[in-house]
């Protein structure tokens, strides 16, 4: 390793602490990269120990060492500094570590808490909202007390007619009828789901009420079934296990 | 005497580790040490007791609070001790904030400066080598090292180029090295 030449009588100025603006950012940035220079900052260090010897002088008065004595005890009281402490004098700063460490952990895990709390009530709200909204709509669709008018073309005389809300993934359908005559004793209506392929599966009976309205909601049927109609016959009150001819309504989805 | 040398080398190591345990009575033997040095470089360049003594308590002061950053490996502590002296007392005297940091302070020394003897005979040679030098070399290094001078500062002063007053510093820096080359 060599000095740089162009650095050398810069390295003697920087080490005396002397060499100052550019000359000396410039060369802060060359002892970076150049271990031969910083060497030889080490070796000029060591010359100024060399100079520092040609100094010779009265030795420093005895109050000094006192005054460095009395300071270093105060300081070491103040930190607390020493290792040679029996190992219990430690334990009150272990556990206040310790404690101070446990404490850290459950002001995070209650930070995390808290706001997991303020996910699942928001959802909640939303939750209860949306619930709300369709216990009115079901209410409104179950009340015995609602009006339920049919509009018709003018003087048309009232139709049978049957409306259907089927979610297939859900199994979930509201059947809703209107003007539907009374079927004969003994006997009721029964809802068909006719699937793509298969027999007809039953999706509820039925009878209409004194002014031919009726409703069967979310009877059993099995999930993701697709349907290609819906129909309904006339069966014992009891119900049929395949329908009975002739379908009084049909009706298939748009 | 290598023997002598290398206990008082140890001793010196050991006694900058027991400071870094709190030992106080090891603070006490290095300050008995190397006070003489440090102060004599500090009145030197201040000219006034009651600052030297300042320097004083602040360089021991700072090896008691920062003794892990000698790294015996980088330098023997006498050298560490008296380049951080005049360094804080060159401060002093500019009326600026210490510029130098004590991890950067790396040495690198030839003579051994632990006991009283050996510093007593680098002493004698030191002086040999400054005594043998032209005036206005021995002037420009002394303005450099005890009044903290810059080499702009030194060429206003003596009238010589700047040129001049570096080649003057670096080659009387390294007249000390050689004289104690072996």
């Amino acid at each position: 390793m060599s000095v740089h030449e162009q650095f050398a009588e810069d390295l003697s100025l920087y080490a005396l602490g002397t060499l100052q603006g550019e000359e000396r950012a410039a060369l802060e940035r060359h002892l970076h990269q150049c271990a031969g220079c910083r060497q030889e900052l080490e070796l000029l260090r060591g010359d100024m120990a060399l100079f520092a010897l040609s100094t010779s002088g009265p030795r420093p008065p005895a109050r000094a060492r006192q005054r460095l004595m009395d300071a270093v005890t105060r300081e070491r009281r103040r930190a607390g500094i020493g290792g040679r402490k029996p190992w219990w004098a430690l334990v009150p700063s272990f556990a206040a570590a310790t404690m101070a460490a446990v404490a850290v952990f459950f002001w995070l895990q209650s930070s995390r808490l808290q706001r997991d709390l303020a996910t699942l009530e928001k959802r909640s709200a939303q939750q209860r909202t949306e619930l709300q909204r369709e216990r009115e709509i079901v209410a409104t669709l179950t009340a015995t007390d609602a009006m339920t008018v049919t509009l018709v073309a003018a003087k048309t005389p009232p139709q049978p007619q049957g409306k259907i809300m089927y979610v297939k993934d859900r199994a979930s359908l509201i059947f809703l009828a209107s003007n539907m005559p009374m079927p004969p004793s003994q006997k009721a209506y029964e809802l068909w789901l006719i699937p793509m392929k298969g027999a007809p599966m039953p999706a509820g009976m039925f009878k209409p009420d004194a002014h031919g309205s009726a409703m069967v909601i979310n009877p059993p049927l099995p999930a993701g079934m697709d349907a290609k109609a819906f129909a309904i016959t006339i069966e014992p009150e009891t119900g049929s296990p395949t329908p009975t001819m002739p379908i009084v309504m049909m009706g298939s989805g748009a | 005497m290598p023997g002598a040398e290398v206990k008082q080398a140890r001793n010196d190591l050991a006694l900058v580790s027991a400071i870094r345990s709190g030992d106080e009575t090891a603070m006490g033997e290095l300050y008995d040490r190397y006070s003489g040095i440090i102060y004599a470089v500090a009145l030197r360049v201040l000219g006034d007791t009651g600052t030297a003594e300042d320097v004083l308590q602040e360089v021991f002061m700072q090896l008691w609070r920062n003794a892990r950053l000698f790294d015996a490996s980088r330098g023997n502590l006498a050298p560490w001790l008296a380049v951080i002296a005049r360094n804080r007392a060159i401060d002093m005297l500019r009326k600026r904030r210490p510029e130098s940091d004590l991890e950067e302070v790396v040495i690198s020394v030839e003579p051994d400066l632990a006991g009283d003897a050996e510093r007593a005979v680098v002493m004698a040679k030191v002086r040999s080598v400054l005594g043998g030098m032209a005036a206005a070399q021995r002037m420009a290094l002394e303005m450099a090292y005890f009044e903290g001078l810059s080499h702009s500062e030194i060429a206003a002063k003596t009238g010589e180029a700047l040129g001049t007053i570096k080649t003057r510093i670096r080659t009387g820096l390294l007249a000390l090295r050689k004289a104690f080359e072996k």
